[in-house]
């Protein structure tokens, strides 16, 4: 019997499903025998109900397995997420917006619906601008963006801006054979390979905006450690998992870590942990332009708020 | 009041729409939407952001497209800054650019919309489908997996990540190419370039071909095309080049990207969450009018093919030739929008393999000195599914202050809603619809790959 499967995204940008594309040749086996896909927007026809059917009611077919991707910033996002919870016996947040807010999340700096209204209402290509927001037949926002498992209960998140395609098949190969999937819970830093000379004299947190200092014929392994050069680089307090060849997917590239996995445990704090870790070794945070948006891939589950403006 | 059929979601697209088609008492078709049902709000919380963090925050709007994102926003934050990116750098954006179309091209036929000519638009909804290829026809599924996946892991192996990627820089590119990297994605490149002949004469015999039956009015509009071209030979150009804005006769201006707002307007709609970009130097104002459009042109491969004078490989060229004998230009049916992205397959694989057949690919001096400042930047490449504008107004500290983002899709809002409404009307008869009926309307907002 195939493993029957169930896709939907939600605030999502259909990465993760390029992800799952990419596991590459192993997938065609996967389709061809081991799995069913009973429902996915992106490669199949299956739809939320009849034509005729004008309640607006979605209802999705029954699944062993389901991936869900992107937060919850809709009405319509919580209602699929709710039929996927109940319609999926093994529930799987899948990528960083899922699990974490994702990118989407760096609204909750602000007020949603407010953002909304200014997106609509300003008008710098000279738009002729609307006096509302959209309101027919689209959903509408919530107050804030929101990770899936704020809404619903997750059986596995597996985080990733996009997820790693290997950590992907696993799940459905442990699904498949009925084992429980353990994620490692270890650091990119842990598993980063470039020289650490230890503590430096550096005071300064410096922005990308000149290159790292290495030697291009030479590998990873041989280059200083990118946060010891003076460029934030989010290693330490991002859970690994990116890497697929060697070094970290960034650090390959030669480009320091901005945290699209998410802390490395779920419940933690990237910006407090990143803080702390600078602050104890000497680092001036105010160096840091930006600092909130060291959560720019954690945002969710209320990390990242909307500040009201003082008054003057 | 009628009867309202929905299409929800619509299928094997990328991003989040429905159809709404309303009957009258009759049955027949009143009117007819492409409902955009996602808004996410990049042109809000990018402000207060360091621009030079904006390219790997915006590759997030699109995981199919994100290079053309953050290819665009590199662009536009070096002209923010004031600098003109490396040579090198900018070399090795538009090489990674071109192999970002190769992925793309190959997902969006084979995997998204060939199951509607390959397993016909009236097989079961279960087996029309990527699924159902692999089933039917195990070689080719094998084989169009194999070639996007070289596409893909040519750009990760490279570049460190494919999807949302980090290397593209303001000032130019994170690291040089290596020459044995050189040499190896050269092979590379040959095989995705035999591939793409495979592919457009696979598709001349088992898809094109179906166009003289049934198919070749499906959705049929007439508009104008925009797309970008060439500063010297208004060749195609997918990286870097001037804006061509198109009439329905042929006629064109040409503007530079730091203009487009004389030329583009944006109309907000109260049933949608996209804004309808339209041509607004035409001074007819805006009507989404399957019949009597105004202001409505279209993006995305049929408005490359139709505004381009020529494309600048051998390979592409002849099929440019042959395409505009038949079609002549610009060719106006909607289903030729796969042909055309045939086409520019065939040319984004023999690009690739003339930019790294350059001996300055592998130039060290891969970005130039940046300093964050003041200013205002528009930085725009085409993206696989149209003209992606990226706008940003920084601060003294280099941090946003405002954006405006046009992303490729949206251009084709308003013509998709005409394509659907024209489809609508010529296949929705006294009430009657099916579930095969129905796709054939989707078939029409597929072309354009939103």
């Amino acid at each position: 019997m195939a493993l029957r499967t169930a896709f939907e995204w939600l605030g999502a940008c259909s990465g993760c499903e390029i992800a799952f594309l990419n596991i590459g040749e192993k997938l065609v086996d996967l389709l061809d025998r081991e799995l069913e896909i009973v429902h996915a927007p992106l490669f199949m026809d299956h739809k939320y109900g009849a034509a005729a059917d004008e309640s607006g009611k979605i209802s999705l077919p029954q699944a062993d397995l389901g991936f869900v991707s992107g937060g919850v910033n809709n009405e319509e996002h919580l209602a699929v997420l709710e039929e996927m919870r109940a319609r999926c016996n093994f529930l799987v947040a899948l990528g960083t917006c899922a699990t974490h807010g994702g990118i989407p999340a760096l609204m909750n700096i602000r007020d949603q619906q407010e953002s909304w209204q200014e997106i609509f209402t300003t008008s710098p290509g000279g738009s002729e601008a609307a006096a509302t927001l959209p309101d027919i037949e689209v959903p509408a926002p919530l107050k804030r963006v929101y990770g899936c498992d704020e809404k619903v209960k997750v059986d596995l998140l597996l985080p990733g801006c996009a997820p790693n395609p290997e950590q992907m098949y696993a799940v459905i190969r442990a699904v498949l054979d009925g084992r429980e999937q353990e994620l490692p819970g270890r650091s990119v830093c842990d598993t980063c390979p470039v020289q650490r000379e230890g503590k430096g004299t550096l005071r300064q947190m410096k922005r990308f905006v000149t290159n790292a200092d290495y030697d291009e014929q030479k590998p990873i392994a041989e280059m200083r450690c990118l946060l010891e050069q003076g460029f934030m680089c989010m290693g330490p307090v991002t859970l690994a998992g990116c890497a697929t060849s060697g070094a970290p997917s960034c650090i390959q590239a030669r480009v320091p870590c901005r945290g699209c996995f998410g802390p490395v445990r779920p419940g933690g704090n990237q910006m407090l942990d990143m803080m702390n870790a600078m602050a104890s070794n000497g680092i001036d945070i105010k160096s840091v332009v930006d600092r909130r948006s060291i959560l720019r891939f954690s945002g969710a589950h209320g990390r990242l708020r909307h500040l009201k403006k003082r008054r003057m | 009041m009628g009867k309202v059929i929905q299409i929800a979601p619509v299928t094997r697209i990328e991003g989040h729409a429905k159809i709404a088609i309303h009957l009258d008492e009759g049955g027949n078709v009143a009117d007819a939407f492409l409902h955009v049902q996602s808004l996410r709000g990049f042109e809000k919380f990018v402000e207060g952001r360091p621009a030079e963090e904006i390219p790997r925050i915006v590759n997030r709007i699109c995981g199919i497209c994100p290079w053309m994102h953050h290819l665009a926003d590199t662009k536009a934050v070096d002209r923010a800054f004031g600098v003109a990116p490396a040579p090198a750098g900018h070399r090795l954006r538009e090489l990674c650019q071109v192999l970002a179309h190769i992925n793309d091209k190959i997902l969006h036929f084979f995997f998204l919309s060939a199951p509607d000519f390959l397993l016909g638009p009236d097989a079961d909804y279960a087996v029309r489908n990527v699924v159902g290829i692999v089933k039917a026809n195990p070689e080719l599924a094998r084989q169009v997996v194999k070639m996007r996946q070289l596409g893909q892991m040519m750009l990760e192996r490279f570049a460190g990540k494919a999807i949302h990627p980090i290397a593209g820089v303001v000032g130019g590119f994170s690291k040089p190419m290596l020459e044995e990297e050189r040499r190896e994605m050269v092979g590379d490149a040959r095989v995705l370039l035999d591939f793409s002949r495979f592919a457009i004469d696979y598709a001349k015999e088992h898809v094109f071909s179906l166009y003289r039956g049934e198919l070749q009015e499906l959705g049929n509009i007439s508009t104008g095309f925009l797309a970008t071209v060439d500063r010297r030979d208004s060749s195609l150009q997918l990286y870097d080049g001037k804006q061509r804005l198109m009439h329905l006769d042929g006629s064109h201006e040409d503007f530079e990207a730091e203009q487009y707002r004389d030329y583009i307007g944006e109309q907000v709609v109260p049933w949608g969450y996209s804004k309808i970009p339209y041509a607004k130097c035409w001074n007819e104002g805006f009507a989404i009018d399957h019949e009597q459009p105004r202001g409505i042109y279209r993006a995305n491969t049929l408005a490359r093919i139709n505004v381009c004078d020529s494309i600048s490989t051998p390979q592409a060229q002849a099929e440019l030739e042959e395409f505009r004998a038949t079609f002549g230009r610009p060719a106006q049916q909607t289903m030729l929008y796969h042909y055309a992205r045939l086409i520019e397959l065939v040319y984004a694989c023999e690009r690739t393999i003339e930019l790294l057949e350059r001996e300055d690919i592998t130039d060290t001096d891969v970005r130039a000195k940046v300093e964050p400042a003041a200013g205002r930047g528009v930085g725009i490449v085409e993206a696989p599914r149209g003209t992606l504008i990226h706008e940003y107004t920084t601060d003294d500290r280099g941090c946003v202050t405002a954006a405006n983002l046009i992303v490729g899709t949206t251009h084709n809002i308003g013509p998709m809603n005409m394509s659907v409404k024209q489809a609508a009307h010529a296949l929705i008869k006294n009430g009657h619809h099916s579930p095969e009926l129905l796709n054939r309307i989707e078939m029409a907002v597929r072309a354009y790959d939103p």
